[in-house]
């Protein structure tokens, strides 16, 4: 087949946005065989691979490409699970275009090849084929620990399976994935495809076991000297809440975002006949600006809210992807920026009646590069709001540092590990959110591969 | 699975259950709290711990029928398995250096308060408990309080069972009496609790409070257990429960644990309607 060379990549169909605002299937439906073959052809496979230097596991972009344009998806999908251990998740919700889309060629003039798109299909294609085929390896006799089920320690403990370990994933909520089961929304990631993913790695014989807090359940300690794990990865996420520390953060209908979004995608509280309350509103403002509060806000919007994001500095520096930010606009999610809360207001009986907040302008850049909103001096308005939900960030939770011996952590509390995720526990390793605060699925799993690798090399080496 | 070895029902809305869970019996200690899911498209709620056996591997729990999960859970037996249970939670009573207490419970907080009671028994601790309920109908543990006291009172609300009157006036009579307690420990409804830190505070005596509200997941997380001690938010889940009883604002969380009641009835009520039906067309 002759190359395409349209400056743009094939369009995915998307649920129209007054349709998908007002339910919860997923809004990204996917390219058809065609399509995929069509936007395939778009890759010139060009010889030094740029794409791949930018995406943090590596996979051999250009060769799956390639064997997509032959229709040959299921080679494409061993390509591609060579290197990644979640390609329906990473096809989703991966920032392509700050990462292997951002390097294409194709990109220099027109749009780069749609990367995420085309891994989304082909993992998608091979999902929805049969059972998991995957074979067990056989056992090296070695065994490790994983703790958290999220990206990072999905990652790490796959790879390590590969290679003959014994593994098993702890994780502290009853459901396993992390923040792909508790935080992203059935929209953007179906829940499904997340179970489908962990039943794949649990056909490579590793083992979780949910309802453990580690820390709690069992320390770090025990599970080394007691139960005769040789290595310990920690993934345990960043997931402990922010608050802003203004007045009224704690009146009834104020929520942490991962506390709205825990109870949406993990406790189902959208639907009609989930045991577990949510409380949306009719006017919800969310606080903050990035993936986050996107999600929140279309959920809250999805539940019958008039929805406003806030955000203190401008549009240009929103942390949210792009087309998470086109999305909530296309919803009808409303945005006030240089828009800073001061005071959350009560009704008589406790609950949020509306936002108090300072107008802002921006001035110099400060640490981290953007620039620095500052308050400009008695401009004030109150939004009207029955739900507010703070989505400014979340930190490390102390649970493990607090509870194992020796282990160092950064004074906001990530955990300090080297370049391999090496911390300062022998046998202990670490990566993910846990170590670098909040960032994305894919870093996270590129973390939990490179100590895979790291924990493979000392148990062989021991 | 966590199978449910043993069920007793104390009086007509609260229940004991004992439950095989050794990962979390080989660690439990009084104070702290588990959270349990019956089946798998049920809510999470956070139990205090009421009783463990290391050695047999179980965790006892005792609930009060309050809402749709609870009625559920009462309506499972012996031989039937929960679907998640997870803990223990939370940090431990401190019971360093205490020497004489006073452990003031109410209702089914009881449940609670008996354990803390019991340990400081156990180290030798001299406990006086003061325990309340509505009336005579509802009281339990009586027995196993009374072994675990130097000293026992027993009030209720109507004068069916021991003294007419609230735990609070039978801990001032005690403290007027003469008593020194280095601390006193106490559990119950919020509004009693904040009446008994409010006593305490009068006399200076310590108090710490257990606070047992909305959470999810216990860890840490969702940050739905705020409340505010000492003019600074903390999570009972992991900051608590048990907290300076003199530094709480007990308003604020009393009115954050009424968040959901209208969805909470009515969830009940449905629970309720549902096993009506199921038991007629049995």
């Amino acid at each position: 087949m002759p190359k395409n060379m349209s400056l743009t990549k094939n369009e995915m169909p998307v649920q129209a946005p007054d349709v998908r605002n007002k339910n919860f299937s997923e809004v990204a439906l996917g390219y058809t065989e065609e399509q995929a073959i069509d936007e395939a052809n778009r890759c010139l496979n060009c010889n030094n691979k740029p794409c791949v230097t930018g995406c943090p596991v590596q996979i051999d972009i250009p060769a799956f490409i390639a064997e997509v344009a032959q229709g040959n998806f299921e080679e494409a999908y061993k390509i591609i699970t060579k290197s990644s251990s979640l390609p329906a998740v990473c096809g989703r919700v991966c920032p392509q275009e700050t990462q292997c889309e951002s390097k294409c060629v194709r990109g220099i003039k027109g749009e780069p090849v749609a990367i995420g798109r085309l891994e989304r299909y082909v993992a998608d294609r091979h999902n929805a084929l049969a059972e998991t085929t995957s074979e067990k390896p056989a056992s090296n006799g070695h065994k490790a620990a994983v703790i958290g089920s999220g990206p990072s320690g999905l990652a790490c403990a796959g790879d390590l399976a590969k290679k003959g370990y014994d593994v098993t994933v702890f994780e502290a909520l009853h459901v396993a994935g992390g923040v792909l089961s508790y935080g992203i929304p059935e929209f953007r990631l179906p829940k499904s495809i997340v179970q489908k993913e962990i039943e794949g790695l649990k056909a490579l014989g590793v083992k979780v076991e949910t309802n453990t807090v580690i820390g709690k359940s069992v320390s770090i300690d025990e599970l080394m000297k007691e139960e005769g794990f040789e290595t310990v990865f920690i993934g345990s996420g960043a997931g402990l809440p922010r608050f802003m520390k203004i007045p009224g953060e704690n009146l009834n209908g104020v929520y942490s975002a991962n506390e709205f979004l825990t109870r949406i995608n993990l406790m189902k509280a959208y639907k009609p006949d989930s045991t577990t309350p949510i409380n949306a509103g009719t006017k919800a403002v969310v606080v903050g600006g990035g993936n986050v509060a996107m999600d929140a806000a279309r959920c809250a919007k999805r539940l019958g809210a008039d929805v406003t994001i806030v955000y203190r500095r401008t549009e240009n520096e929103l942390p949210a992807r792009a087309e998470e930010v086109e999305h909530a606009k296309e919803e009808g999610i409303n945005f006030r920026f240089l828009t800073n809360p001061v005071e959350i207001t009560a009704t008589e009986k406790g609950w949020v009646k509306g936002i108090v907040c300072q107008q802002m302008e921006l001035s110099e850049p400060d640490a981290s590069g953007r620039a620095k909103p500052v308050p400009i001096e008695g401009a004030f308005s109150e939004i009207e709001a029955d739900c507010v939900i703070m989505s400014i960030g979340t930190s490390p939770n102390p649970l493990i540092k607090s509870t194992t011996s020796g282990l160092d952590t950064q004074k906001w509390g990530g955990i300090i590990a080297d370049e391999n995720g090496l911390t300062s526990r022998e046998g202990v390793y670490a990566g993910g959110d846990a170590v670098t605060g909040a960032a994305t699925v894919i870093l996270a799993m590129g973390a939990g591969k490179k100590a895979a690798a790291a924990m493979d090399e000392y148990m062989q080496n021991k | 699975m966590f199978e449910i070895l043993e069920k007793k029902s104390l009086n007509p809305t609260v229940t004991l259950m004992k439950i095989n869970a050794p990962r979390v019996a080989k660690k439990a200690e009084p104070g702290q709290f588990i959270i349990l899911r019956t089946d798998d498209n049920g809510e999470r709620i956070p139990l205090t711990i009421a009783d463990y056996d290391r050695i047999a591997g179980t965790i006892t729990i005792i609930f009060q029928i309050v809402g749709a999960t609870t009625e559920k859970l009462n309506h499972m037996n012996e031989g039937d398995c929960l679907h998640d249970f997870v803990g223990p939670l939370g940090r431990a009573t401190e019971t360093d250096g205490l020497k004489k207490v006073a452990v003031v419970g109410g209702g089914v907080g009881c449940a609670i308060a008996y354990p803390v009671a019991k340990k400081l028994h156990e180290l030798g601790v001299e406990v006086h408990s003061v325990v309340g309920f509505r009336n005579k109908d509802l009281v339990i543990l009586e027995d196993e309080f009374r072994n675990a006291s130097a000293k026992f009172v027993l009030m209720s609300d109507d004068g069916t069972a021991g003294e007419k009157g609230l735990v609070t006036d039978a801990l001032r009579k005690l403290i007027e009496s003469g008593e020194k307690y280095d601390r006193v420990i106490t559990i119950g409804p919020l509004i009693m609790m904040k009446f008994v830190c409010a006593l305490t505070k009068e006399y200076n005596i310590p108090t710490v409070a257990s606070m047992n509200p909305i959470m999810i997941d216990g860890t840490g997380m969702c940050g739905g257990c705020r409340l505010t001690v000492g003019g600074e938010t903390k999570f009972a889940c992991v900051d608590g429960p048990e907290f300076d009883g003199h530094l709480i604002d007990f308003d604020e969380a009393m009115a954050r644990s009424a968040s959901y009641r209208e969805f909470e009835r009515k969830a009940h009520e449905d629970t309720c309607n549902l096993f009506k039906e199921v038991g007629k067309n049995a």
